[in-house]
C-alpha cells in the first residue's frame, strides 16, 4: 500500500462556541476515490475547507505527502496541488467554456513585449481536455450557460485536473443532478481516479458514494464513525452510521425501506 | 458505468446553431443596428441640413467622443460587476479643482492637472474600497458620493470667489506643456490642406477668410478613440480582462480559482474616475471655464450608452465597441434632431424609449446565450 497523500489527525474545528469537528482522523491516498459521507450538518463542509485551506483547524496537525501543512488561505491548496470544486460555483455561466477553463490561469503570449491572452492554445486546450472528458463542444466559445450540470462540473473537474491537481475535493457535485448527469459525474471520478489522483468525493447519497468509492467514511456530529474498505459494509450499514443508528432504523421501517 | 458516459457523437437533442443566431448573441449587435437605423434615419430627414457638411459631422463627432470616454470606464465598470452613479459628479469636481488650482491658486496648469487626475484617481480607488470594505450596493456608495462631490463643487467656487463660474483657464493654459494634450488640436495641416483644395469648407469672409471651418481634429475625440481602443484590447485580448468578465459574471467563483476579484473592481473604480477626469479637462481647456453644474445628469448617460452597447446590468457581460456605438447613437441623436429642426425636449422621449428597447433585447440575448427560459 503507497504512503497517504493527505493524513489529517485529530482535527478539531471549534467557531465560537460550537464545536463543529471534534477530532476527526482521515487519510486519503493517491489513486482512490474517498467518500466522505454525512447528513446535513455533519461536519463535511467544515472538513473539506479545513483541507482545502478556507479554515484553520483549532487544533490536530494536515500531513501533505509527508510533510506537515499550513494553508494560509485557499491559493496555498491550490499552488499545492489540492483542488476543490464547488457545487454550484464552479462556472461563470455567461462565459465561455475556454475563458471558464483558464480563469484565473490565462496562457499567456508576448506580442511587443506586452503579456496578451492567447486565445488560440487556450481555445485548443480546452476543445482536447473536452473531448477526453467525452463532451463535444460546438466551439470553444460556447457558454458555459448552454452546458448542463452534469456537464459544467465535468468541466470544472478537467480544469482541476489539467492544471495539476493531486488531491480533488468535490462538494456534492452529484447532489442537484439527473439520472443520466449523475452517472456521467460518477464515470469522471472514475476516470480522474485511474490517472493517481486522489478524489475526495463527498456526497449523502450512499448509492452514488458506493458506485465509485474505494474506501468510505462517515461524519456524524463532528466525530467520525469509522472508516470502511469497498466490500466490507453494506449501504444498510452506511445509512445507519449517516444517520446515527436507531431513529433512522425505526423510520425506514415506516417507510417500507425505500430510502 | 464508464461505457454510458462516453458519447462519441454531438448531441442530438441540440440543434445547429445558425449564422444568423450566432450573429445575434454578440453584445455589439443592439449597438451595430441602432447605429445603422439612426445614420439612415438622419440621412433621409436631415441629408441636407448641414448635418454631414465638416462642420456638421465635427459637431456631432465632438458630442459622441464625450459619451465614449466616459461610456468606456463605464462599460468595464459594469462588466466588472459594478455601477458609479458619481461619474457626473467627478466631472464637475474634477473641472472645478483644475480652475482652483490653476486660476484662484496660479499653479501651473501641469500641475493643476496632474494633482486632479491623482485625486479623482484616490476617489475612484475610495468609492471602490468602500464597496468591497462593507459589502454594500455600488449603486448606494455611488450615490452618496453623487451629492458629496456635487456639494464640494459648488462650495468651493463659492466660498473662494463667491461665484459658481470659475473662468480664466485659457489664459494660465497659454504656453502649457500638458493642457494641449487635453484642449489642442491635432491634423491642422492636414484641414488647411483640404480647404486649400475645396475638399471642406472655409471661411469666406472676416478675419479667418480662407482657413478652413473645421481646422484640425480636437484632442477630445483622439481621447475617445484611445480609450475605445484600450478598453476594447483590455477587456478581449488579456489576463486582467478574463479577471474583469469572471469578477462581474461570479465573484466567488471568480475567487476561488484565484482571480483577485477586489482588486480587478478597485482597479475598475479607478478607471471610470480616471475617463470622467478626462471628459472634464478636455471641458474646461475647450471651455476656459470650470462650472459647479458640469457633468450633471452624466453618469446617467454614461450607463445608457453601455447598455444601448448590449452590457447586462447585472455584470460580467458586454463589450467596449458596443458601448462607443452606443456613445456614437447618442451624440448621433442629440445633435441630429436639431439638425433636422425637431424639437430637442423629445430627444428625452427617445432617450428613454432606446434604453428600453435595449434592455429587452439584451435580456433576450442573454436568455440565448445560458440557455435560460
Amino acid at each position: 500500500m503507497a504512503d497517504p497523500i493527505i493524513r489529517m489527525v485529530d482535527i478539531e474545528k471549534h467557531f465560537g462556541r460550537v464545536i463543529a469537528l471534534a477530532g476527526v482522523t482521515l487519510e486519503i491516498f493517491p489513486g482512490e476515490c474517498h467518500c466522505l459521507l454525512g447528513d446535513n450538518g455533519a461536519g463535511k463542509s467544515t472538513f473539506i475547507k479545513t483541507m482545502s485551506g478556507v479554515h484553520k483547524p483549532t487544533h490536530g496537525e494536515i500531513f501533505f505527502e509527508g510533510q506537515p501543512l499550513h494553508f494560509d488561505d485557499p491559493r496555498d491548496a491550490i499552488t499545492a496541488g489540492i483542488a476543490t470544486v464547488y457545487q454550484d460555483l464552479a462556472m461563470i455561466p455567461l462565459m465561455s467554456v475556454s475563458r471558464n477553463f483558464f480563469m484565473g490561469n490565462e496562457p499567456l503570449k508576448r506580442i511587443a513585449g506586452f503579456p496578451f491572452f492567447d486565445h488560440a492554445r487556450a481555445n485548443t486546450v480546452t476543445m482536447e481536455e473536452m473531448r477526453k472528458m467525452g463532451i463535444n463542444l460546438r466551439g470553444p466559445d460556447q457558454a458555459v450557460g448552454t452546458l448542463s450540470g452534469g456537464e459544467r462540473q465535468t468541466v470544472a473537474i478537467a480544469r482541476a485536473v489539467y492544471f495539476g491537481a493531486k488531491v480533488l475535493i468535490l462538494d456534492e457535485p452529484t447532489s442537484a443532478l439527473g439520472v443520466r448527469q449523475t452517472s456521467n459525474v460518477l464515470a469522471t471520478i472514475d476516470r480522474v481516479r485511474k490517472k493517481g489522483i486522489a478524489v475526495v468525493f463527498i456526497t449523502h447519497n450512499v448509492r452514488h458514494a458506493l458506485a465509485v468509492g474505494d474506501r468510505f467514511t462517515v461524519l456524524n456530529r463532528g466525530k467520525t464513525m469509522g472508516t470502511a474498505m469497498q466490500g466490507e459494509i453494506t449501504p444498510e450499514e452506511l445509512q445507519d452510521l449517516m444517520a446515527g443508528g436507531q431513529e433512522m432504523a425505526e423510520l425506514e421501517g415506516s417507510l417500507g425501506g425505500t430510502v | 458505468m464508464t461505457d454510458t458516459a462516453t458519447p462519441d457523437t454531438s448531441d442530438e437533442r441540440v440543434k445547429e446553431m445558425s449564422a444568423f443566431r450566432k450573429a445575434l448573441i454578440r453584445p455589439e449587435l443592439g449597438g451595430i443596428c441602432g447605429t445603422i437605423i439612426v445614420f439612415l434615419f438622419f440621412a433621409l430627414f436631415a441629408h441636407d441640413s448641414g448635418m454631414f457638411n465638416s462642420q456638421g459631422v465635427m459637431n456631432w463627432s465632438v458630442v459622441s467622443a464625450q459619451f465614449m470616454i466616459i461610456a468606456v470606464g463605464a462599460c468595464l465598470l459594469m462588466i466588472a460587476g459594478e455601477f458609479d452613479l458619481s461619474v457626473g459628479s467627478m466631472i464637475g469636481f474634477a473641472g472645478m479643482m483644475i480652475a482652483i488650482f490653476s486660476v484662484t491658486l496660479s499653479w501651473p496648469v501641469w500641475m493643476a492637472i496632474l494633482v486632479t487626475f491623482a485625486l479623482c484617481l484616490a476617489l475612484g480607488a475610495l468609492n471602490g474600497f468602500i464597496v468591497i470594505r462593507t459589502g454594500l450596493p455600488s449603486f448606494i456608495v455611488t450615490l452618496a458620493f453623487l451629492f458629496i462631490l456635487r456639494g464640494f463643487t459648488i462650495y468651493f467656487p463659492q466660498t473662494i470667489e463667491r461665484k459658481t463660474i470659475i473662468g480664466g483657464v485659457k489664459d494660465a493654459a497659454e504656453g502649457d506643456w500638458l493642457a494641449p494634450i487635453f484642449g489642442g488640436k491635432i491634423l491642422t495641416g492636414l484641414f488647411q490642406w483640404l480647404g486649400d483644395n475645396g475638399l471642406i469648407a472655409v471661411f469666406e469672409r472676416g478675419t479667418r477668410a480662407g482657413e478652413p471651418v473645421v481646422d484640425g481634429i480636437p484632442m477630445l475625440i483622439v481621447w475617445a478613440l484611445m480609450l475605445v481602443v484600450f478598453g476594447h484590447i483590455l477587456l478581449t485580448k488579456t489576463r486582467f480582462g478574463n479577471w474583469i468578465f469572471a469578477s462581474g459574471g461570479d465573484a466567488q467563483a471568480a475567487r476561488y480559482v484565484g482571480v483577485p476579484v477586489n482588486r480587478v473592481k478597485i482597479l475598475m473604480f479607478m478607471f471610470t474616475a480616471f475617463c470622467a477626469c478626462v471628459f472634464a479637462t478636455c471641458q474646461v481647456m475647450e471651455f476656459g471655464s470650470a462650472g459647479a453644474d458640469r457633468g450633471l445628469l452624466k453618469e446617467f448617460e454614461a450607463i445608457i450608452a453601455v447598455v444601448i452597447g448590449g452590457a447586462l446590468l447585472t455584470g460580467g457581460y458586454g463589450s467596449v465597441i458596443g458601448a462607443a456605438l452606443g456613445a456614437l447613437i447618442f451624440g448621433v441623436v442629440q445633435q441630429g434632431l436639431f439638425f433636422a429642426g425637431v424639437e430637442s425636449s423629445l430627444f428625452r422621449v427617445f432617450l428613454g424609449v432606446l434604453l428600453l428597447l435595449a434592455v429587452i433585447l439584451n435580456t433576450y440575448i442573454r436568455r440565448m446565450i445560458t440557455g435560460e427560459r
